[in-house]
């Protein structure tokens, strides 16, 4: 519970359905001012006393725990290695899949529990294959993407009762149970930047070591404080002061760490027609070397693009239909059939 | 059956501290107005009072009613300090935090030196510390504060030592969880200062007491009124200090009942988790605290356990957050970081019979073994 108004009418409805549940709360940082982050955040002091006030309204039992270390250590160290290695990774889905349904279920396991309930957006389904991820009914809450990467196992550890309900009934039934997070706004930025800015936390903790800015017959345009805190695609705050012929803007579209080299250029140069994943994970069933129709998805909000998927050896392949603009490595490919998912994958190689 | 083993951190307050307050309540008059009804109020008060300092050894003058034991300890903590120009603080490295939270704000904004006593691995401070430290900063000490039974082990301390060994320097004793389960006088030990807690004895919460020698006038801590010596303000809670006094009247607490209580609990866990260890066990102990450590295991997950079982337990402290900390008194007599986040505090009292301890002890081994699963895979 992290003292949002989604975990708490998770819980309730838990409750309801028959489960006998405790309220667990995630001690992320163990200096918890470390993080603090006013309201927007998931991980400071106001927000564990949300949380257990919540559980204490709903009545069940309520509890820290203090998973400091394993979040350092699974989330926060991979965020900064990622970036390091000119990749943009995305924390929340890492959370999920080291924290949440991970040390959290294993331990609950230990302990007795069945699973692990949350108040993310999503929906499973049984079928003769296992049970199945799938889309919430609200569209623009779905969180299938960030969870996309819980294996089969994990999801059979997992019960998301929010999936069926749009994000303004939750709210108003939080309200119709009593619950003061009824109206709390929903936290945006990543749990520990809670200033948002990534670039400054970043050099904050890695340095800015100055590289060149090339285009890409290597011509040095300019000068950059540390190339990890660029991403592919990025336009703005370049500092360039070379203009192109043209005019025309441009944009990062490789970074190379171990240059410390940023290498940008124009818009059409950012177009990726198919990409490839490593670490592929199937919350259904596998997924064979035959191409497949279906969906890929590459952010937490983006778009479902038409595309072709399939296994080639131990990689994801989804090639595009419609060329997309700016698509780093680092982050999580995720394919849908229809509303389900397929599985997920880290990007690797895009072309 | 739900059994309540966390007489340590509160205790039901009798019944007739209850009905005391009740009546109380009902009664019109500020203690301090000169009317009939006024004074009839301030009769209960000193009565009250006078009960107090006959259970405490003290003078019916020395007793100054506060809102918390974390209150006296601050106005003592501070008021001692303030009161000299001396700017050395000796306190015990077990203290409680409503000690060791002034003594090292006093040590961030005032000057204050702050030396901390170690104890042994039995949980018992260093007299010969103490009595080295004397000797080369004597001339610097304003004040001494070692609790007279720490909240978490049960550990008795040589406090009659330790003000022979002070010499001239005030002494300062929290007693919030040894005053009437042990044998304590304020005049006996000789003590300068003395703090006493309502709901810890069968009383109620929001009132403790500050005993302080006559003729001490230390600064206040609240000003606006000086009702109580002018060392503490604000209209007397004259129901909560009449059902303070009411309970310790009473006081039902059995010693030798609890003793034996929680002794058959200890001899039950130990036959059952033969690798458990008993915290200060080679002390002289308050009779219902039990101190355990359960190798392999983490104290929130136990607590967790323990309380779906419906025992309630506790971990020790927690800090604002909730987030399980390891110990500083289990730290301090020499238990690993680690060992001492696998520590559970039982605490026995009035209400507590054998089916409790037998209850406790039947859901013991489930628990125990689901929390060496639960750690298990944690460290995988």
């Amino acid at each position: 519970m992290s003292g949002g108004v989604d975990s708490a009418v998770a819980a309730a409805r838990a409750v309801e359905a028959g489960h006998e549940v405790i309220g667990v709360h995630l001690a992320l940082s163990s200096n918890p001012q470390k993080y603090r982050s006013g309201a927007r955040g998931c991980c400071t002091i106001e927000d564990s006393h949300d949380a257990r006030r919540a559980a204490d309204v709903i009545g069940i039992p309520f509890y820290i725990w203090d998973m400091a270390d394993e979040f350092h250590e699974g989330v926060v160290e991979n965020f900064m290695s990622e970036y390091k290695a000119g990749r943009t990774p995305n924390p929340c889905l890492r959370c999920n899949e080291k924290i949440k349904f991970a040390a959290v279920l294993d331990r609950a396991k230990a302990m007795g529990f069945d699973g692990v309930v949350t108040g993310h957006y999503a929906r499973t389904r049984e079928s003769d294959a296992g049970r199945t991820l799938h889309r919430a009914v609200d569209p623009l809450k779905d969180q299938s993407y960030v969870l996309a990467v819980l294996n089969r196992e994990q999801i059979n550890g997992a019960i998301f009762p929010l999936g069926d309900t749009e994000k303004v009934d939750i709210r108003k039934e939080a309200e119709a149970r009593g619950l003061a997070v009824a109206q709390k706004p929903d936290s945006h930025d990543i749990c520990f930047v809670p200033s948002g800015d990534n670039a400054g936390w970043l050099r904050d903790r890695m340095g800015s070591e100055v590289g060149p800015i090339v285009d890409q017959d290597g011509n040095k345009l300019g000068e950059h404080k540390g190339a990890y805190t660029y991403t592919i695609g990025q336009r703005k705050g370049l500092g360039l002061t070379v203009p192109t012929a043209d005019g025309s803007p441009r944009f990062v579209l490789k970074i190379e760490p171990v240059s410390n080299t940023v290498v940008v250029g124009a818009r059409e140069d950012l177009a990726v027609t198919s990409m490839r994943g490593e670490r592929p994970i199937f919350c259904g069933p596998e997924v064979g070397a035959a191409p497949m129709r279906g969906f890929v998805q590459v952010r937490a909000h983006g778009a479902a693009l038409d595309c072709t998927y399939y296994l080639d050896n131990d990689q994801f392949v989804a090639e595009l239909d419609q060329p997309l603009l700016g698509l780093a490595t680092g982050q999580a490919m995720v394919i849908y059939d229809g509303d389900r998912v397929v599985g997920s994958a880290t990007i690797c190689e895009t072309a | 059956m739900s059994v309540y083993l966390d007489h340590a951190a509160t205790t039901p307050m009798f019944d007739v501290a209850i009905e005391a307050m009740n009546s109380s309540l009902r009664k019109l008059g500020n203690p301090s107005s000169l009317h009939t009804e006024g004074r009839s109020t301030r009769k209960d008060v000193e009565d009250a009072r006078e009960k107090i300092a006959k259970a405490v050894g003290c003078l019916a003058s020395e007793v100054i009613f506060t809102g918390s034991g974390t209150e006296a300890n601050n106005a003592a903590i501070k008021g001692l300090f303030w009161h000299t120009d001396k700017k050395v603080i000796l306190v015990s490295s077990i203290e409680h935090h409503a000690v060791l939270d002034p003594a090292h704000w006093l040590a961030e904004h005032e000057g204050a030196e702050l030396i901390q006593i170690p104890v042994n691995t039995d949980g018992v401070i260093d007299l010969e510390f103490l009595k080295k430290t004397i000797a080369e900063r004597g001339s610097e000490i304003a004040l001494i504060s070692v609790m007279h039974s720490n909240n978490e082990t049960g550990v008795i301390q040589p406090i009659a030592e330790i003000v022979k060994a002070a010499g001239d320097i005030p002494v300062h004793c929290d007693a919030v969880q040894s005053f009437t389960k042990v044998p304590i006088s304020f005049k006996e030990l000789g003590l300068f200062a003395m703090t006493i807690s309502g709901h810890k004895v069968g009383g109620p919460l929001g009132i403790g007491a500050l005993i302080l020698r006559r003729a001490v006038e230390i600064p206040a801590l609240l000003h606006g009124g000086g009702q109580e010596r002018d060392i503490r303000s604000g209209t007397l809670n004259a129901p909560s200090i009449v059902a303070l006094a009411a309970a310790v009247e009473a006081n039902l607490y059995d010693a030798k009942i609890v003793a034996t209580l929680r002794d058959s609990f200890e001899a039950g866990v130990m036959a059952a988790r033969p690798d458990a260890v008993i915290n200060g066990k080679n002390s002289e102990r308050l009779p219902g605290i039990s101190n355990i450590t359960f190798p392999g295991t983490q104290s929130d997950s136990l607590l967790l356990l323990m309380d779906s079982e419906k025992v309630s337990c506790s971990t020790g402290a927690a800090c604002t957050a909730g987030v399980h900390r390891p110990s500083h008194v289990l730290m301090a007599m020499g238990l690993s970081d680690v060992v001492s986040q696998s520590s559970l505090r039982f605490s026995f009292g009035s209400t507590n019979t054998q089916a409790d301890v037998d209850f406790a002890l039947s859901v013991l081994p489930t628990v125990i073994e689901r929390g060496l699963a639960a750690n298990a895979v944690g460290k995988k």
